[in-house]
């Protein structure tokens, strides 16, 4: 897969207006990557989940969220990075989504909330778009936070 | 007073009676000659015309009318059942069936008077004329026994006029009586009295008034329209009637109201026959109405107080002496049901799941605790069986008989008969059987579509019939019938069968198989290959069946259903399809089994023993690990290959063999350990992850982990 990102300029949106976007800063290996808070319905420690048999390597199993059986992915198999590494850092994201059923993702570690405005989003566009996750990139002093496309990652399953 | 509020009860009263219409009619074909049939048939029809006349459908009511006039020459013995005559009440039937659909979708009858169907209808009564000569014309004895029919209550009208005309008149209605005369109206007064076992005296009072607006204008009532409208009277009730024509078609039309015992009455006199003007009521027609009024609202207003004063003492002491005496006699049924809306229950349902998943924690927490409180456990024990109790009877409510599903069979293997030139005969069982209310609602549709297969695919012809040695009436059976945790359901047909080899061949023709393919599937394969879309063999497209939707239809209902199809034939002797349904969706009692190190539930619905099998008995046959036990030999089905995690048992140890069935098969599951029974809450997993088929959800364990539930039908 080509690593490069097409990106474009978009210093400035449609009617000039910057608006301001909140987002979770989580850690896969040595990389950062921001979820769109609005997707976000609950953040919880690691704990155990039960192996499913005969599903996508990707899906880690089911939890028990208060009484709700929750299926996990691993965001690391599903961006085709090496399988997880349980650690006392380890979080499950709980995504939650108006049309679909929640969904757990599991990550190394979640770092932070920032607050991006859209002057300091740069949109990925083009082919890397396509086949990817991610669909911009923020911009901050601390580095460069990879902000995923839920949508698209629930799409794709 | 508006009647949308008896919409609803409209609407599922009239398919009440519509369905026993149609299952009398269809026993009427059979035994024409039973009066018990014919009377109940008169019954429910004369009932539905009330209602539909209550709620101001005349359309409806019209052919109501029309068709209980056949019905009441067919009771009296002036025209026999043909069968063309069956037809067109089955026509009828459908087209009222219909009138109740539209009014259902747009509160409304619609504008079809089906004018044929009333003539075919009113054929049927000239029909007569030919085979009752004795009797009068058709036409004429219609109305001879609507005269007939009449004449008594006006002699008893006559006896009881005076007790009738004694009417208590307020300030307003005497001065709309006084109007009334003035515009040359004849005053009526009638009394109407209502069955005793009638649950919507309102309704049907609203509905004698809107009869009487056809004639003329209700001036008065007693006790008042207010009270009528609320139910505030015992089982009759006076009105006084402003009219241009004449009493008889009013009382015959008030009689016409379902429910209404009894109507009669006479010309109001202004005042009352009680009040001594019985001199001048001697010849109340012959007088001239005008004068004869103008007299009348003269005394009237000398009359009133003292005539006010009578009936007041008059109609108390009435109604308190003979209502409870009539109660006595013929006490109603009382109507010990609640109709509760089905959301209501799924709630009650989630809250009981929950409340068992709260009972399994504590038993797990008081498990972990040791088992030194045998206090704690006894009460532990009670809570069980309590919530296993409560569980039961919520499941019980939302149970229904699958009967309200498949009376409608056999008038519609009827229709089909006639109309494939096949002779069929549809034998029921086991139609008191109960489902869960939503799976009874869902499996209407693949019953019927499994029907009308039998009946056009499966019977063969008659000629075929015969010339086979077979009897020319074809069977279909249509069996219901609880299997442990499931319902099972069988169409079964004594017709020909599904020619595999012809499902072969034409799996070869679509493409759906190569011919290598082709002839190495067995049997069952290729039967299987029916419930694939538009697969048809039949050689014909009917418009019964043959377009290929179907049976596809059928498999994907039930599987939604958490149900399976079946499918046993031989070619020349017929087929069975059984649908195997589960009993509950939610709740069931399971066997937890430990698998590798992981933990799993089993229905135990399906589990017949649990075997301790030494690895030295299994046997290969063809491949596949087989035990012989006790004479069965049957297949081992290894868990932890299934499920792709190592056993934790050595090669040489006994082996733990849980051993179950589905429909006649069985299967021994090898399993590691075993954790005991339990009552478990199914989950579902969402689509996401749901993709395994032997999975068929997840439940939460009283520590809180989650247990897959594993479905062992999916793997026998």
């Amino acid at each position: 897969m080509e690593n490069e990102l097409a990106i474009s300029k978009a210093g400035y949106d449609d009617n000039n207006v910057v608006t301001t976007t909140q987002y979770i800063v989580i850690a896969l290996g040595t990389e950062q990557y921001g979820i769109d808070i609005k997707y976000i319905d609950n953040i919880v420690r690691m704990q155990q989940i039960t192996r499913v048999p005969q599903v996508s390597p990707y899906w880690k199993g089911v939890i028990n969220l208060r009484g709700e059986v929750i299926p996990v992915m691993s965001l690391r198999v599903k961006m085709g990075l090496e399988s997880d590494v349980e650690t006392k850092n380890s979080r499950i994201i709980i995504i939650k989504q108006d049309q679909h059923e929640p969904i757990g993702v599991l990550v190394d570690s979640v770092k932070e909330v920032v607050t991006l405005s859209s002057n300091q989003v740069e949109k990925v566009t083009g082919e890397a778009k396509e086949d990817g996750y991610v669909s911009g990139i923020g911009k901050q002093e601390t580095g460069l936070i990879s902000l995923l496309d839920i949508e698209q990652v629930m799409q794709d399953m | 007073m508006d009647v949308s509020q008896y919409l609803d009860i409209f609407l599922d009263e009239s398919r009440e009676h519509l369905q026993n219409l149609n299952t009398n009619v269809l026993a009427l074909e059979q035994d024409s000659e039973n009066m018990d049939t014919i009377n109940e048939i008169f019954r429910t029809a004369h009932t539905l015309k009330g209602m539909a006349g209550t709620m101001g459908y005349k359309r409806m009511q019209n052919l109501t009318h029309d068709m209980e006039n056949v019905f009441s020459e067919v009771r009296d013995g002036n025209i026999k059942v043909t069968s063309s005559m069956v037809d067109t009440l089955f026509q009828c039937l459908d087209a009222l069936e219909e009138y109740v659909t539209t009014i259902q979708e747009t509160s409304d009858e619609g504008d079809n008077d089906n004018q044929p169907i009333i003539n075919a209808l009113n054929a049927c009564l000239d029909a007569k004329g030919g085979e009752a000569p004795k009797e009068e014309a058709p036409k004429k004895s219609k109305k001879g026994g609507k005269k007939a029919k009449e004449a008594a209550p006006e002699e008893k009208a006559e006896k009881a006029a005076s007790e009738v005309t004694a009417i208590q008149l307020n300030e307003d209605e005497q001065k709309a009586v006084e109007d009334a005369m003035l515009a040359n109206k004849k005053l009526y007064s009638v009394l109407v009295k209502v069955q005793e076992n009638c649950l919507l005296k309102a309704a049907r009072a609203f509905l004698v008034f809107k009869a009487i607006e056809e004639f003329g204008e209700v001036v008065a009532a007693n006790p008042s329209t207010q009270d009528i409208e609320d139910e505030n009277f015992e089982f009759e009730f006076k009105v006084l009637i402003a009219a241009d024509g004449e009493l008889d078609p009013i009382i015959a039309a008030i009689k016409s109201v379902s429910e209404i015992a009894d109507a009669f009455g006479g010309i109001f006199e202004g005042g009352s026959v009680e009040s001594g003007e019985t001199e001048e009521n001697a010849a109340p027609e012959a007088a001239a109405p005008a004068e004869k009024e103008q007299e009348a609202k003269k005394e009237t207003h000398e009359a009133k107080t003292t005539e006010v004063a009578k009936t007041e003492s008059a109609a108390p002491a009435k109604s308190g002496g003979n209502a409870p005496a009539k109660k006595a006699a013929g006490k109603p049924a009382v109507n010990r049901t609640v109709r509760v809306d089905i959301e209501k229950l799924d709630s009650l349902m989630n809250l009981v799941s929950e409340l068992i998943i709260a009972k399994n924690s504590l038993v797990s927490s008081a498990t972990s605790m040791g088992n030194n409180n045998s206090q704690l456990n006894d009460h532990i024990e009670y809570l069980e069986s309590v919530t296993t109790n409560l569980h039961e009877s919520v499941m019980k409510v939302r149970m229904v008989p699958i009967e309200s599903v498949v009376t409608k069979f056999p008038r519609m293997i009827r229709d089909l008969s006639k109309k494939l030139n096949k002779p069929i005969e549809l034998y029921m069982t086991g139609e008191e059987t109960e489902l869960d209310r939503t799976v009874v609602d869902e499996i209407g549709d693949p019953l019927m579509h499994l029907l009308r297969n039998s009946a056009d695919h499966g019977i063969e012809s008659p000629e075929e019939r015969a010339s086979r040695g077979k009897p020319e009436v074809g069977s279909i059976y249509l069996d219901a019938y609880q299997d442990g945790n499931n319902v099972v359901i069988e169409v079964k047909d004594d017709g020909n069968g599904i020619d595999v080899d012809a499902v072969r061949r034409k799996a070869v023709e679509r493409g759906v198989l190569t011919e290598d393919q082709a002839a190495a599937a067995d049997d069952n394969e290729i039967i299987n290959l029916l419930f694939m879309p538009s697969f048809s063999t039949a050689k014909q497209v009917t418009d019964v069946s043959g377009r290929g939707v179907g049976l596809d239809v059928v498999k994907s209902k039930i599987e939604s259903l958490s149900g399976e199809v079946d499918v046993k034939t031989k070619l020349g002797e017929g087929s069975t399809f059984s649908i195997r349904l589960p009993l509950t969706l939610a709740i069931i009692q399971a066997l937890m089994v430990v698998v590798g190190n992981e933990k799993y539930a089993m229905a135990l619905g399906g589990i017949q023993t649990i075997e301790d099998i030494n690895p030295s008995d299994i046997k290969t046959v063809q491949g596949n690990e087989v035990i012989n036990l006790r004479g069965n030999v049957i297949p081992l089905i290894r868990l932890d290959h299934v499920v792709g995690v190592e056993s934790t048992r050595a090669e040489d140890e006994n082996m733990v063999v849980v051993i179950a069935r589905k429909g006649d098969k069985l299967a021994g599951f090898v399993v590691d350990e075993l954790i005991g029974q339990q009552e478990i809450v199914i989950k579902s997993m969402g689509k996401y992850i749901n993709k395994c088929k032997f999975i068929s959800g997840a439940t939460i364990l009283g520590d809180g982990e989650i247990a897959l539930i594993i479905d062992a039908n999916a793997l026998i």
